[in-house]
């Protein structure tokens, strides 16, 4: 149009649009759980001395007293309130911890309800409300746990207890039941990265030490995904339960139960399908791959659910599966592979032509992996006709001039792999284009005629031509 | 199954239906998305006896498709040749109720749901009954979640004695092992209560509500709560106590804050539900504590709640229930620390007023609006600004014209521009509400600095505001106060304030009428087209074609027709393309 006779108007300097990334400086905010309810009362309690100053024989006794002061639970978000009290609290669970960790005889029979009690108490709360409605897991700062300088010392209390030589499951599990179990899972929500991480080791020990609960952990995993997926895509400790689960997985004995067959279909593949898959994609996939190397004949089921739901708008999700499919085509066993190039191909065939030239790059970074190589050789007069049109056409016509490149080292390496069929392809390709546009204009007809006919018939049921 | 009688007409529904194989997932929608057409052509027959059991038997496929299909069965009744056939679109429909992805299924139990009403009583028994009770006691928790949605549709029409098989299978989905069982039973609850006989509501559904809304997990208890207040509108009022009340009140107080929250969501309907007498004893201390949460989140959407929660009170003792009991809340929420909750609260507090009468409100309500008046969060002035008039009926608004004012101005000048743009989009409101006489006082000159906003949105919004207060105060203040500022700014030094000219003339064109626009804009106008820029020329043009309408025809052709024919052979092709198009528009070629 024209230029601007004067000085473009100055720039808002605090507008409605400020960058994520400058508002995210100024808060670190932290929240503590759901739990207070204005107590107004100051908590009083009366100090204690020394497990070390006292006699082997009052120290049972005493380590019990200590473990009831401890739940006393404080607001941290009130950082005046009970201050002397919070520090009190703070040095006593810091000698619990070394106590657990060094004495011994210190686990009678008493103590197991106490400690399950001093940790439900301290724990197990009402995850408070996120703070932020479209809460962006990769770009905002997660909300912190505000009671972490005490909650912090009772998870690596709990832990120690757990790991304790003199620790008997037998009697704990009187205690540490499946509401128990239940609760932890529910804390695995919370959005704290440090508070996940001390309830990882938790659960992985009490799924270690109680055989009991294995079977009731795994299926209320199963419930939080299945949820996680069907109803609410929020969920914060999914990439730490696939963690775990990892290694479960692991250890499962062979022949797989149809229990764990069913997690992996319905469970753990429709996993790819959630909005925010990046958070955890790498965990998902290690479990998947464990799942394969374990049984092979599974392959299939797996591959097939993946192209099943196959991103169709995302394509940093499409990377990240093209990258899950080469981690298991690294495992896959030849006969497998058999099974599922054509839908596999079909599929990667419209990856490489792609306009996204990450994804078209990702799925042509197949062709440098040798094993995959070998596996395209071995079954080239499958795979080159499916490949060939989109490599074909890509190399003319692809935007992306390293596309392009990489484009003609495959289809060089298939012209050395079978350059009978090559040519034969090379040959053929106008008149196969030719067949497909006929195809393609005898379609756009059919549905010429159908409409004709919807319209003749609609007129008919209207009672506007006679039938 | 192609067309093979040499039916000419057949011959596209076979590849149509060899369509619905295709690779191209877009190319079997689109075959699906015809598939009453198909059925149409078949003929209702050949739809039962080889479409129906083709789609059952070989469709699976992705979800896209699915829900397609899914949503297109729910209308076949008639393609099936009718409610004596109907039962034959079940099988397909059942097995999409219970695929993984939630979607399909809420569609395929929709359309069940649709078919049950075109079943005659015999075939719900023969038929849907036992689909239902198949769905109820499937494997996979998908199956069992679509089943809750069905019982409420087929009970009425059955027998007594499926009627008690169909109350037993939703008592056992209510304490399913999975959650997205109880889930899905929880939130049906209120609904199949609905249908239920009195006597089966409180022997069977009370005894489940009191189940669910104890549920270990609070996704399930939260939808208790709603179900209870279903429940509540079916019991007579001497029942209410003894059956639900306890568990409504626990639900009031529950650890979790989600439900807290959904009480506080559904308050004014538990409200309605469970009538006066309850309210005086039991929701008023509810209300207060919700007030009073410990969750920004609950106290909110209580806060929300206010208004309709005081009005519902039963007359005879509204005002003293409100006086001592709401009121101190309210005061506090005031001060909250969250501004979501006051923002809440300042969207309502207003209307209390009305319920209050005049001496309550300028004595307890006027000082708390004032406060809210001078928040820093700007969302909660605005909420107080945009319901004056609720206090402008009451007491008026000049009790708070001192403290609006600020407020006008200080958000006038928000940082914000969004804050900016909704203050305006209240003036002319406030104009009305103010009067003439305080408007060019305190307010006029703001109307005016808006025209000159660095933000577009700003400055467009201004105009159309002009044009608003125009039409409430008329043609003559408009040209005493207005047209002289705007026709002013035609010699500003900035482009983009000379554009804003033209815009307000766009706009005050026809409101001020044929006298003003000829006598004092349209020379402004016509002097403009020789502006050296661009921008402002073609827009010259455009604002000619604009007002053109409201001059007379001598102007036109005397001083709109040579401008324009001028502009016609600028240099900068847009100023031809839109002097060309206002020679055209007005007819003057």
């Amino acid at each position: 149009m024209s230029s601007a006779s004067t000085t473009p108007p100055s720039v808002d300097k605090v507008d409605g649009f400020s960058r994520k990334s400058v508002r995210k400086a100024k808060q670190k905010r932290s929240q503590s759980s759901s739990q207070f309810r204005s107590q107004g009362k100051p908590i009083e309690l009366t100090p204690l001395p020394l497990l070390k100053d006292v006699s082997a024989q009052e120290q049972p006794d005493l380590f019990l007293k200590k473990l009831q002061q401890c739940c006393a639970l404080f607001d941290f978000m009130d950082t005046l309130s009970d201050l002397k009290m919070k520090e009190y609290k703070r040095s006593t669970l810091n000698e619990l911890v070394d106590y657990v960790t060094v004495s011994r005889g210190y686990l009678t029979e008493q103590a197991y309800p106490e400690v399950v009690k001093m940790v439900s108490y301290n724990i197990f709360r009402t995850l408070p409300p996120s703070d932020s409605n479209e809460f962006d897991p990769e770009e905002d700062e997660p909300t912190l746990e505000a009671s972490w300088p005490h909650l912090q010392l009772v998870y690596e209390f709990f832990i120690r207890f757990l790991e304790s030589q003199e620790f008997q499951p037998s009697i704990a599990k009187k205690y540490i039941d499946q509401k128990f179990v239940l609760q932890l899972l529910e804390l695995f929500d919370s959005e704290d990265p440090r508070e996940r991480d001390y309830l990882k080791t938790v659960l992985h020990r009490i799924y270690g030490k109680f055989l009991g609960l294995r079977a009731f952990i795994r299926k209320q995993i199963n419930n939080i995904f299945l949820r996680f997926v069907y109803e609410t895509e929020h969920f914060s400790g999914v990439a730490e339960l696939l963690e775990i689960l990892g290694s479960i997985i692991n250890g499962f004995a062979l022949p797989l139960k149809a229990e764990h067959k069913q997690f992996l279909v319905k469970v753990l593949i429709p996993l790819h399908t959630v909005k925010s898959l990046s958070l955890f994609h790498a965990q998902l996939a290690y479990c998947i791959v464990q799942f394969l190397e374990k049984d092979p004949a599974l392959t299939e089921p797996v591959i097939r659910g993946l192209l099943k739901f196959w991103p169709k708008t995302c394509s940093q999700k499409e990377v990240m599966y093209l990258g899950e499919l080469e981690e298991i085509l690294d495992v896959i066993e030849p006969t497998q592979f058999v099974k599922i190039q054509e839908p596999l191909f079909k599929q990667i065939s419209k990856c490489v032509s792609s306009p996204h030239f990450q994804v078209a790059e990702r799925a042509l970074y197949y062709w440098n992996n040798e094993y995959i190589m070998s596996l395209i050789e071995e079954n080239s007069n499958v795979i080159l006709p499916i490949m060939f049109t989109s490599l074909y056409r890509i190399s003319k016509e692809h935007w992306n001039p390293a596309i392009v490149a990489l484009v003609y080292n495959v289809l060089k390496a298939f012209m050395e792999m079978n350059s009978p069929l090559f040519d034969e392809l090379t040959s053929t390709y106008k008149s196969d284009r030719q067949r497909e546009k006929k195809k393609e204009k005898e379609r756009e007809e059919l549905w010429k005629r159908l409409e004709d006919l919807e319209l003749k018939k609609s007129l008919q049921s209207d009672g506007i031509i006679p039938t | 199954m192609a067309g093979a009688e040499g039916d000419d007409s057949l011959y596209p529904i076979a590849v149509l239906i060899d369509e619905l194989r295709n690779e191209d997932v877009q190319l079997r929608l689109n075959s699906i998305k015809k598939l009453s057409t198909i059925a149409l052509a078949l003929g209702v027959e050949r739809t039962r006896t080889e479409l129906l059991p083709f789609l059952t038997d070989t469709i699976y496929d992705e979800d896209e498709v699915l829900l397609a299909l899914a949503e297109q069965l729910g209308s076949f009744t008639v393609l099936v040749g009718g409610p004596e056939f109907v039962h034959n679109l079940l099988p397909p429909l059942e097995s999409l109720a219970t695929v993984e992805e939630t979607v399909v299924r809420d569609k395929a139990v929709e359309s069940l749901r649709k078919i049950s009403q075109e079943h005659s009583p015999v075939d719900l028994e023969v038929h849907f009954v036992p689909l239902v009770k198949r769905l109820a006691s499937g494997d996979w928790f998908t199956s069992r979640t679509s089943a809750c949605g069905l019982f409420s549709v087929c009970y009425p029409r059955v027998s007594s004695s499926v009627k008690a098989d169909i109350r037993q299978h939703f008592r056992t989905l209510c304490s399913d092992d999975t959650p997205m069982v109880r889930r899905a039973a929880a939130s049906k609850l209120g609904e199949f209560a609905k249908v239920l006989e009195l006597d089966y509501v409180k022997s069977d559904i009370i005894p489940l509500f009191t189940a669910l809304a104890s549920d270990e997990q609070d996704s399930v208890r939260l939808l208790a709560v709603e179900a209870g207040v279903s429940i509540a509108t079916l019991l007579p009022q001497e029942d209410l106590e003894a059956l639900v009340m306890a568990t409504l009140r626990q639900a009031a107080e529950d650890k979790s804050w989600r439900v807290r929250y959904m009480v506080a969501d559904k308050f004014s309907e538990l409200q309605k539900a469970v009538g006066p007498e309850i309210t005086k004893t039991d929701l008023v201390p509810a209300f207060q504590n919700l007030l009073k949460d410990c969750e920004a989140e609950v106290r909110a959407a209580a806060a929300n709640k206010v208004k309709v929660f005081c009005e519902n009170l039963p007359e005879d003792s509204r005002e003293t229930i409100i006086m001592t009991h709401i009121l101190p809340c309210v005061k506090e929420l005031v001060s909250d620390t969250n501004q979501h909750v006051k923002s809440a609260l300042a969207s309502v507090i207003m209307s209390l007023s009305t319920i209050l009468g005049k001496d309550n409100t300028v004595e307890h309500l006027l000082p708390l609006f004032l406060v809210q008046l001078k928040d820093e969060c700007p969302e909660v002035r605005l909420n107080i600004i945009s319901n004056l008039d609720c206090v402008n009926e009451v007491i008026g608004i000049r009790q708070l014209s001192q403290s609006l004012l600020p407020a006008i101005v200080e958000l006038a000048e928000d940082a914000k521009w969004r804050v900016r743009l909704a203050i305006i989009e209240y003036m002319p409101l406030l104009a009305g509400q103010l009067g003439v006489e305080f408007f060019d006082e305190k307010l006029n000159s703001l109307c005016m600095a808006w025209l000159i906003d660095h933000v577009f949105a700003i400055r467009e919004a201004a105009t159309c505001n002009l044009m608003k207060l125009v039409e409430k105060f008329g043609a003559v203040w408009a040209q005493n106060t207005i047209v002289p500022k705007v026709l002013g700014m035609a010699n500003d030094s900035n482009y983009l304030h000379r554009m804003t000219t033209l815009f307000c003339i766009n706009a005050l064109s026809e409101v001020c009428g044929q006298e003003i626009t000829t006598k004092h804009m349209l020379p402004v106008v016509l002097k403009m087209s020789t502006d050296q820029v661009a921008n402002v020329r073609f827009n010259v043009a455009r604002s000619l074609q604009k007002i053109g309408p409201v001059l007379d025809s001598s102007a036109l052709q005397a001083e709109v027709k040579p401008v324009l024919e001028k502009l016609a052979t600028d240099q900068d092709m847009d100023v031809k393309y839109f002097a060309l198009e206002a020679i055209s528009v007005l007819a003057l070629a």
